[in-house]
């Protein structure tokens, strides 16, 4: 990668430089979400007459923070379950699960995250619960479907080659085969999380607590002020996240390469 | 060894005992909107229906335990499926004889329990049967059809979800334009992706530009995305009031449309360059050794070679944007999405049903579609 750098560019501008991706929508994200009220004089006119220009019935940080819980239950607990999922059909005895695993993974693939999370509702009721429940199980799919190709990745000589040294199983599946997938299973972990911050705005219609009560309230009071609000700081928050993990994507990357 | 066990179907088989003793098939509603209690299984059992529909169920799950033909194990088990869905519909009217009118029987979580675990029965079993895509294309479709018949012909009018479906005239219509919303931001997507995708397989230079840019529209929630595009369109049509004659506004059709084109263009540029850069350079020399012009080139060799990867790219946008066109319904975009949140809204679950299942099937057809022309392209470019 440095190949193209100029010599003479010290090293804490390559650090920046590398973590621009992160640092601007998080620059960005606190701006807004801390001096809205700054932005007021340009908002105005997207105000009806008489409304507020700013949200005030929550602050952002809160609704940030119950956002980012969601969003972070909700895949912690996929990620756990998809990826021991995913290790246990690829052992010998859950052959006779895999073929309907993969095709399982792949059409989930195909079913749209509102229709989870509609769902969800008659299941468990309104608030935050049908909106966890259909984050962590369309949060399953992309990790557990990026486990299985990173495990399958492995080549079966490195995996002889680890028994051969005197490793058990679990010693191959430890110290070898999560550690070659790591960065495939990380992609797939970004993959979730990505289309959680959005399912979970939309989660907002069931009332779920969230950036996406921003928007909604601007749609439902014609409040265009509110709409860009929240859509600003959750398109930001989702940069962010997204940039973040691409980071660790390719620190893994590297790592392996080394 | 003549008996050997299938661990999958083993499992499946003991989910379904498991669903059947606990879990309702059916609800029994006082009204359209109030939660029911579920009709006992005792009850049920009573009925000509569900007598049929078990004693095809006792076999399937036999035989779904054992590793035999896997043709066996798809004609039971799609056999039981239809029992299940004629069993409940005939006995309906029996359970509802002594009712009040505003009584509602409703499908319980123990249906849709069976139906999610015959229907990884009846995958499994299509997976084994190893067929090519075509006709395992066929065989989905008939099946559907044999439902859809089924349905068509009534034997679920007395269940609720039928009678939602009966309350919403504009059932069809809301399909259709749930389709035209879905498909036709693909068009434009297409006529500018294809090109951009070549052209950055030909320049690193535009791809390093291009592809970032792409990536990180898609990362953008649907809702914001929604509701940014409506800024800039509200403020055009207050600006220019021709257009807003012409339908551009900020809310409705215009921003969703916008949107699915922004969502569409990553998938089909970055399969499109994919797909470009897998050619085999040999078969490119060899067509240039040939004397094919550049034109030739692009659309004899090149772009027949690379449509397999593109149309996996178009798959990802066409279930996408099925999905994404659900959404638009909570901004008056219309379709299916339009029953969703009208059901979240009025705590309806059969109509949140009615907007939520087509859905699903129409991505799961699309999808299935594309696959099928995915296998027939590779084989054709081979």
């Amino acid at each position: 990668m440095p190949v193209n750098t100029p010599a003479a560019s010290p090293a804490s501008f390559e650090y920046l430089r590398d973590w621009r991706g992160v640092l601007v929508p998080l620059l960005l994200l606190l701006y807004f979400a801390l001096f809205t009220s700054t932005l007021e004089p340009l908002l105005v006119s997207l105000t009806p007459v008489g409304a507020p220009v700013i949200y005030v019935r929550d602050s952002f940080i809160n609704l940030i923070g119950w956002h980012l819980f969601l969003v972070v239950l909700a895949i912690t607990a996929a990620s756990l379950i998809a990826i021991a999922a995913a290790i246990l059909v690829s052992r010998a005895g859950g052959a006779d699960f895999l073929p309907l695993a993969r095709s399982l993974a792949n059409l989930g693939q195909t079913l749209p995250p509102v229709a989870v999370l509609a769902l969800a509702v008659p299941a468990v009721g309104f608030g935050s619960w049908p909106t966890l429940i259909a984050l962590f199980l369309y949060g399953l799919l992309p990790i557990f479907e990026n486990t299985l190709a990173g495990l399958g990745q492995v080549r079966p000589e490195i995996k002889e080659a680890a028994k051969g040294l005197g490793m058990g199983p679990m010693q191959v599946l430890w110290r070898v085969e999560l550690p070659l997938a790591l960065p495939v299973i990380v992609t797939g972990v970004r993959l979730s999380v990505i289309i959680s911050i959005g399912t979970a705005t939309i989660g907002s219609t069931v009332a779920a607590k969230g950036l996406g009560e921003v928007i909604i309230a601007g749609l439902l009071t014609d409040n265009l002020s509110f709409v860009l609000q929240g859509g600003i700081i959750v398109a930001l928050m989702a940069m962010l996240f997204d940039a973040l993990f691409q980071r660790l994507e390719s620190r893994l990357l590297s790592a392996q390469n080394h | 060894m003549p008996f050997r066990i299938d661990r999958l179907g083993l499992t499946l088989a003991v989910a379904v005992a498991l669903v059947l003793v606990l879990l309702p098939l059916l609800n029994l509603q006082p009204n359209r909107i109030l939660p029911g209690s579920g009709v006992p299984l005792g009850e049920l059992l009573k009925q000509s229906g569900m007598q049929l529909f078990l004693l095809l169920l006792i076999p399937t799950a036999i035989v779904s335990c054992l590793r035999t033909q896997a043709l066996f194990k798809l004609g039971l088990s799609a056999l039981s499926l239809l029992a299940l869905i004629y069993a409940l519909g005939t006995d309906s009217t029996a359970l509802l004889a002594d009712k009040s009118g505003f009584a509602r029987l409703a499908l319980g979580s123990g249906f849709w329990a069976l139906l999610l675990l015959l229907g990884l029965m009846l995958t499994d079993a299509l997976i084994k049967l190893e067929l090519s895509a075509l006709p395992r294309l066929l065989l989905v479709v008939g099946y559907l059809a044999v439902l859809f018949v089924l349905l068509a012909g009534g034997v679920w009018d007395r269940l609720s979800l039928m009678l939602e479906y009966h309350n919403q005239p504009a059932f069809w219509q809301q399909g259709a334009r749930h389709l035209l919303l879905a498909l036709g931001s693909i068009v434009p997507a297409l006529i500018i992706g294809v090109p951009l995708g070549i052209r950055c397989h030909r320049s690193p230079r535009v791809r390093a530009a291009l592809i970032p840019v792409l990536s990180l529209l898609q990362t953008i929630p649907s809702l914001a995305m929604f509701g940014l595009l409506m800024i800039p369109l509200s403020l055009l049509a207050l600006s220019f009031p021709l257009l807003a004659d012409l339908g551009i506004r900020g809310i409705g059709v215009a921003p969703a449309v916008l949107a699915l084109f922004l969502y569409s263009l990553l998938p089909i540029v970055s399969n499109t360059a994919a797909g470009f850069d897998g050619l085999d350079p040999a078969v490119l020399q060899a067509a240039r050794g040939m004397g094919m012009s550049r034109r030739q080139m692009l659309w004899q060799i090149e772009l027949p070679l690379a449509l397999p990867v593109m149309l996996s790219g178009l798959r990802i946008v066409v279930t996408m944007n099925i999905g994404l066109v659900a959404v638009a319904g909570l901004i008056g975009g219309g379709g299916y999405g339009t029953y969703i949140f009208q059901g979240l809204g009025q705590t309806a679950t059969d109509l949140v049903l009615l907007g939520t299942l087509p859905t699903i099937l129409l991505a799961f057809l699309a999808a299935l579609l594309i696959d099928t022309l995915i296998a027939m392209t590779t084989r054709e470019a081979q």
